[in-house]
């Protein structure tokens, strides 16, 4: 997730909180909140070109009158996880540099990791890839570093 | 609030997960993958059996359970792996041990387990303490 700009807001941390179950009534004072662990996730909302949100006249691969609203291969081809029918996000990691406050601005820069292949029980032939993105405030300072693990099946996985 | 080594903190994260609640993620996520909110989508174009949840969903339901015990602002670190996936109806609880406290940092292992006790989460997290 890439973004410019990415300003940290006190509703839309409650909202976060709220949307993850967690009742801690820090995120409802506007005062005392912090962002929750994951939060910088949300940074999807700021990212121009985040392929897993329905852009205004472009075509979405989500069902509308058909089951999709495009070909199932030109549909998530981007980023480490998600994806369109079988890419998942495999792990996430996080490391707090500082304490994410509202009212701080942060960009975040993404940069590609490594990228594997391994052989699994149930999805056949799986295909890894790492992307990194550090966000930094309005100083430049690290502020998270955030690791995505993706990973990309050749056959569904439903438990 | 003191932390000690051999701790453990257990907390229910969500019972029967709904499928409203997966729709609220991705509101404030921004993550609108249709394979967590469009069953017509993720039954007939990408095969599951229905939606399942964002695994940041899960990952942001366990930061919870490590927040209620070293505070908002004390992790240093927090990751894991999505070891299986979560359905709505899915009652998830958190397990967390407190592994070492050395030099003011706590090193802690964390589990979220669905119903059944089948893992969904597995990671390890530090925190300031």
């Amino acid at each position: 997730m890439a973004a410019e700009r990415f300003p940290i807001e006190w509703g839309h941390i409650l909202m976060f909180a709220r949307a993850v179950g967690d009742p801690n009534p820090v995120y409802e004072d506007p005062e005392r909140a912090v962002a929750p662990p994951t939060f910088t996730m949300a940074s999807a909302q700021f990212d121009p070109d985040y392929f897993l949100r329905p852009k205004i006249g472009k075509p979405w691969f989500g069902s509308g009158k058909e089951p999709t609203g495009i070909s199932r291969e030109s549909s998530g081809t981007g980023g480490g996880g998600g994806g369109g029918g079988t890419g998942l996000h495999a792990e996430q990691h996080f490391e707090y540099h500082k304490p994410l406050r509202p009212g701080m601005v942060l960009t975040a820069t993404q940069k590609p990791g490594r990228s594997w292949e391994k052989e699994g029980k149930r999805a056949g032939k799986l295909v890894f890839n790492e992307g990194i993105t550090e966000y930094r405030d309005e100083s430049g300072e690290l502020v998270v570093t955030a690791r995505m693990v993706g990973v990309r099946t050749e056959k569904v996985v439903g438990s | 609030m003191s932390v000690e080594a051999g701790q453990k903190h257990e907390v229910v994260l969500v019972e029967d997960l709904k499928r409203t609640q997966i729709v609220q993620y991705a509101g404030a996520s921004g993550d609108y993958n249709p394979l967590h909110t469009d069953e017509v989508f993720a039954t007939k174009v990408a095969g599951y059996p229905t939606v399942f949840a964002h695994g940041m969903l899960t990952m942001g339901m366990t930061g919870r359970a490590l927040t209620d015990l070293v505070g908002t602002a004390g992790l240093t670190r927090f990751g894991g792996r999505f070891t299986s996936q979560v359905w709505p109806g899915d009652t998830l609880t958190a397990r967390i041990t407190v592994e070492s406290v050395a030099d003011g940092i706590a090193e802690l292992t964390v589990s979220t387990v669905n119903q059944d006790g089948v893992e969904v989460f597995s990671g390890t997290a530090a925190a300031r303490v």
